[in-house]
């Protein structure tokens, strides 16, 4: 019920961001427009769902849909023992979205993780570098387009 | 490369370089310092270096045969990565588990809580100079790992903990050596608790150091025991329980200060508490009634047998199945046919039995969750651990997500070591538990 009811409000609240609310396996799941994440992320943490804890961040390569990469939010509310999740399709020619390390704070690992597997720019970043592999890594990693035995060692392997 | 912290390093102060190869770096990370001196104006810490690409790989296996792949991710507490992602697959699934092989989950994974906080305060005191505890929790995880290994085969790599239930039931000694285990391991902790608590050397290094506050742990998304220890009192097993840990009687310790040695210490009473949780689910744990096959006939006779009628005797696997004969089934595996790994009397003897042996395992055949995606987790060692999957209907998940809850901690170290002392890093990173496998997937 109470559930519910946040997700009204944020859908009340953004009724332009917000395109779809729906439950998939007993997660509730908001669909909303890439460009108004920063908004909806801030009023869900500090609106009356409480959503204190962005408990992961990733990334879906769809490719051959459009758009292509899907960002995946999941949040967490301590005090309402509530999870939640975030969606936001991204093109593939304008592969950005708003960063939240003004938000949450491990933000910042977790944006520079999906830059470097995905190439996924992420607006308002302090620091955006590559977090697992090593600069002059070419390609991203987890596209579907990326061969998996594709093999390009920093150092040449002994023949 | 680090190269922020070298490009604003001041001109008069020192870099250096702490691993990626340091015995204190517990597998591979890489932490530059600049220093004034003792003290840590910054840092910067770089991860990857054990990057085994798990989830590019996951989306190339069968939902079936990723499992070994999650034993590798957390090694100190695989059974726990097995039940997360199996868990993960089974809520897609909608399958239920019996009861009997909830239990043996139960116990599986507190066994692994229990020796993944012994790993990680073994490895924190050692650090600390204190060798003498490191060997007393070395001593008493061995005799955690001989329950765990009597029954699953293995010590490490187990991949015990199977999509609709266990892979086989618990071994007919398993009360004797449980026992044996707990009452070591208590005597340990005691021991432990004697040793450090009121120790000097190990209070200065760790009492209000690296102090994290509540907001800012929660901000940084931490975990686990690490939360815990700051006064936050959230656990899984306790805000989304799962298996049959609402039926148990257990608390979730708290700390006050959310220094170093709240860490240790919070970790050492949640130690106490999952003895607790073995110990009912063991006396709870419903019974099976079906005695392990002594005598049957040998699987190369079984066959032949089959070729001219249909074989009724017992049939005596071969050691390594020990366990998962076809009688147990019902205790142990979901009865929904198509998910589980059909009994191997059956593959041996029947032609029904090797067709569906071959669906299950089968290119494009075997399970094939309902297209769509699912977040679930559970308590791991750590803390929050969190498998994210994109089905699309085939057999192979669209994307499979690990939310490693080190990963989370780790990317505090930084805020929690400015400031400090060099000395002050050991305690604190040895407090967070850092495990490679899991961080860097």
């Amino acid at each position: 019920m109470e559930e519910k009811t946040i997700l009204d409000r944020l859908r009340k609240e953004f009724p332009a961001g917000v395109r779809e609310i729906s439950t998939s396996l007993g997660d509730e799941v908001a669909v909303i427009d890439k460009g108004a994440l920063l908004q909806v992320a801030t009023s869900l943490r500090d609106g009356p769902g409480e959503f204190a804890m962005l408990l992961d961040l990733t990334c879906v390569d769809y490719a051959g849909e459009e758009p292509r990469f899907e960002m995946v939010y999941h949040l967490f509310s301590l005090s309402r023992n509530r999870r939640l999740r975030i969606k936001a399709r991204l093109g593939e020619s304008d592969l950005w979205i708003a960063s939240l390390t003004s938000l949450w704070k491990n933000a910042n690992w977790l944006e520079r993780e999906v830059y470097d597997l995905f190439g996924v720019h992420f607006e308002g970043h302090p620091d955006l570098r590559r977090l697992f592999m090593y600069d002059g890594f070419e390609g991203y990693p987890l596209r579907k387009d990326y061969p998996l035995r594709r093999r390009q060692p920093l150092i040449r392997l002994k023949e | 490369m680090p190269t922020r912290i070298q490009k604003q390093a001041r001109q008069d102060t020192m870099l250096l370089n702490m691993g990626p190869s340091h015995p204190a770096m517990h597998g591979t990370i890489r932490i530059m310092l600049e220093l004034d001196g003792e003290r840590i104006l910054n840092s910067e810490v770089e991860v990857g270096y054990l990057h085994r690409g798990f989830e590019k790989t996951c989306e190339h296996r069968t939902y079936f045969s990723l499992l070994p792949y999650t034993d590798r991710l957390n090694y100190v507490s695989p059974l726990i990565n097995n039940l997360g992602y199996v868990m993960t697959v089974e809520k897609m699934l909608g399958l239920e588990v019996p009861e009997r092989a909830q239990y043996i989950r139960v116990l599986m994974s507190e066994l692994s809580r229990i020796s993944d906080h012994l790993t990680c305060l073994a490895a924190m005191a050692m650090e600390c100079g204190a060798f003498t505890v490191f060997l007393y929790k070395m001593k008493a995880r061995e005799f955690l790992w001989d329950v765990i290994e009597q029954t699953t085969g293995a010590r490490m790599t187990t991949s015990y903990i199977r999509i609709g239930g266990v892979r086989a039931d618990l071994h007919p000694g398993f009360d004797t050596v449980l026992k044996k285990a707990i009452e070591e391991t208590r005597g340990v902790l005691k021991d432990v608790h004697g040793l450090l608590d009121k120790n000097k050397i190990f209070l200065n290094r760790t009492r209000d150091v690296a102090v994290m506050s509540r907001e800012d742990a929660v901000a940084y998304g931490w975990t686990g025991p690490c939360l815990r220890s700051t006064g936050v009192s959230y656990d899984v097993r306790k805000a989304h329980p799962y298996l049959v840990y609402d039926r148990l009687n257990w608390e979730v310790p708290l700390g006050d200060r959310g220094d170093n040695f709240d860490r240790y210490l919070v970790r050492m009473k949640e130690m106490d508490q999952s003895l607790r949780i073995i110990e009912q689910a063991a006396v709870r744990i419903p019974n099976s009634s079906r005695a392990f096959i002594v005598e049957g006939m040998a699987p190369a006779q079984a066959i032949k047998e089959s070729r001219r009628q249909r074989v009724r005797n017992d049939i005596a696997l071969s050691p390594n199945l020990e366990g998962s004969e076809e009688v147990r089934y019902p205790d142990i595996l979901a009865s929904d046919k198509g998910f589980v790994v059909p009994p191997k009397e059956e593959t041996y003897t029947t032609i029904e039995g090797l067709i569906n042996h071959f669906k299950f395992f089968m290119r494009g055949h075997g399970l094939r969750p309902p297209k769509g995606e699912v977040y679930f987790a559970v308590e791991g060692g750590n803390g929050e651990l969190g498998f994210y999957i994109v089905s699309d209907g085939t057999d192979r998940p669209y994307r499979l997500h690990l939310r490693g809850p080190c990963f989370h901690i780790v990317s505090a170290l930084e805020q929690l070591i400015r400031g400090r002392y060099v000395a002050d890093v050991i305690p604190t990173f040895g407090s967070m538990n850092m495990i490679g496998g899991e961080l860097d997937r």
